[in-house]
């Protein structure tokens, strides 16, 4: 194993998940292709969701690819911070809003 | 901020670049040299195709000191082309009309070709001769000082094109590019030039933006980015234009001394290298286009030129001896930089290629 959980290297080594498993590698690869290509969003709309998702999951692989797939469609750096903003409200608000399971929770035990 | 040259910078000089382009890499791994490509795809040696394009370099000085200039332009830079060295330029495109082999666009570029005192002479000279004029302008000259600010109706007075760069919709991107302001200013400039038709349907005025990465990557697909510019500019700015051409940053001059300073250069060569595209490369712009430097010597591009490879030993090699028949036979003078022409969708002086 080599010193660190995360080597920035590995990144361009994600085609060769393949050599363990090709078939679905190539299901999957064809599929993500397919995916990021320009349909009723842009590319470059699609690469703000993919930036905004990889700050969700907290990937640094796919923060480090949708960096640069950002900057390369010319996304500004502040379309780029909007769209992590926009992950952010969604995770933030996905905790609070459990606030009122909390709530729910304290009206039904007391008085 | 100084050009290169006057810092007295080790990578002001040409030679120094190419040993760079053409080392190993600290693994002891070397990158595959271009030509050995071209061969692959059997396009060794690289011929022209039809020469439509005679770019002219009318000098480097520039008021802007962008800090990825291939040219190594700026305010310091004294080299400029002599009113003789035009008037053989304009003789050379005589005797070509002459003998059938007409070249119909005049590309002029620089620095800011607009600070050569003869300019306005020149492109009247063309114009006259019924040349197609492209003017890479850089728009922050329009507002420099105001001999400069009726450029504009000149341009319009002689049909010119006018090629502008502007790197990025983002002020923060421009200017981390071309300087502190340049985004304003340039943005101020598009008004001008649209006030007098420029980019406007219905004007026949011609005016092309040029988009090229802030920094070390690649630039994504033409018609994206051209229809965000469109949107972005228009919406914030009122600001109309025909095209986006948009350009990769080829590894010499002051963008290589941005890579290597920045750490960057392998990773960026290693994805210029990836990313070959036969059908690009089958499209360089040297193919169909002559370029004449500041002094009249000739190359097969402004990149060889900045990099002080003329055209091919045997061809004519200054303007002076300008023969289209001679120069048609010549092999085009290829290096490492040359991936930057043809990465991905491919690049020249008009935008993507393949
Ligand atoms: S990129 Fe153009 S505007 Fe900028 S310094 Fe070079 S010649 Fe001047
Ligand atoms: S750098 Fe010049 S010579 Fe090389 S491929 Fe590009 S246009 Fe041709």
């Amino acid at each position: 194993m080599q010193g660190t959980y995360y080597n920035p290297a590995d990144l361009a080594k994600f085609g060769s998940i393949g050599e363990f498993g090709p078939e679905l590698a190539k299901k999957f690869f064809d599929y993500y292709g397919e995916v990021f290509k320009e349909g009723e969003l842009t590319e470059r709309e699609k690469s703000l969701i993919a930036l905004a998702v990889a700050h969700a999951i907290q990937c640094p692989y796919c923060i480090d690819a949708y960096t640069t797939d950002g900057m390369e469609k010319g996304a500004s750096e502040g379309q780029m911070m909007e769209a992590i903003h926009v992950a952010a409200a969604i995770r933030g608000g996905a905790s609070l809003v459990h606030g009122v399971q909390m709530m729910n929770k304290v009206k039904e035990m007391s008085m | 901020m100084k050009s290169l040259k006057r810092q007295d910078h080790s990578l002001s000089d040409s030679f120094l670049q190419l040993e760079v382009l053409q080392a190993r890499r600290p693994d002891g791994r070397a990158f595959p040299r271009f030509e050995e490509k071209l061969e692959s795809i059997g396009l060794f040696p690289l011929r022209p195709t039809q020469l439509e394009i005679f770019q002219v370099n009318v000098g480097k000085m520039c008021n802007q000191v962008c800090k990825h200039c291939h040219v190594d332009a700026g305010p310091d830079r004294k080299e400029i082309m002599t009113r003789e060295t035009m008037q053989l330029c304009l003789d050379a495109l005589d005797r070509a009309d002459a003998a059938g082999q007409s070249v119909h666009t005049v590309d002029l570029t620089g620095g800011a070709p607009e600070m050569n005192p003869h300019f306005r002479w020149f492109v009247q000279e063309l114009h006259q001769r019924g040349k197609h004029v492209m003017v890479r302008c850089n728009l922050t000259i329009i507002l420099a000082n105001p001999t400069y600010h009726d450029l504009p109706q000149f341009y319009k007075a002689h049909g010119v094109e006018v090629v502008s760069s502007l790197p990025h919709f983002s002020a923060r991107r421009t200017d981390a590019q071309r300087g502190d302001g340049v985004f304003e200013k340039s943005i101020r400039a598009l008004q001008m030039l649209n006030a007098v038709g420029y980019g406007i349907d219905g004007s026949g005025l011609q005016l092309q933006l040029v988009y090229n990465p802030s920094g070390a990557f690649l630039p994504g697909a033409q018609a994206g980015l051209e229809r965000e510019f469109r949107q972005q500019l228009q919406r914030q700015f009122g600001i109309h234009f025909n095209s986006l051409y948009v350009i990769t940053n080829l590894p010499i001059s002051r963008f290589l001394d941005f890579l290597v300073q920045s750490g960057n250069y392998e990773a960026y060569m290693e994805k210029l290298v990836n990313s070959f595209n036969p059908a690009a490369a089958a499209n360089v712009m040297c193919r169909n286009t002559i370029s004449v430097g500041w002094d009249g010597q000739l190359y097969d591009c402004d990149f060889n030129q900045m990099l002080d490879l003329p055209v091919a030993e045997g061809a004519p090699r200054h303007i002076r001896d300008f023969d289209v028949t001679a120069l048609q036979q010549r092999a085009i003078v290829l290096n490492q930089h040359c991936y930057g022409c043809t990465a991905g969708a491919g690049s020249s002086c008009g935008g993507q290629t393949a």
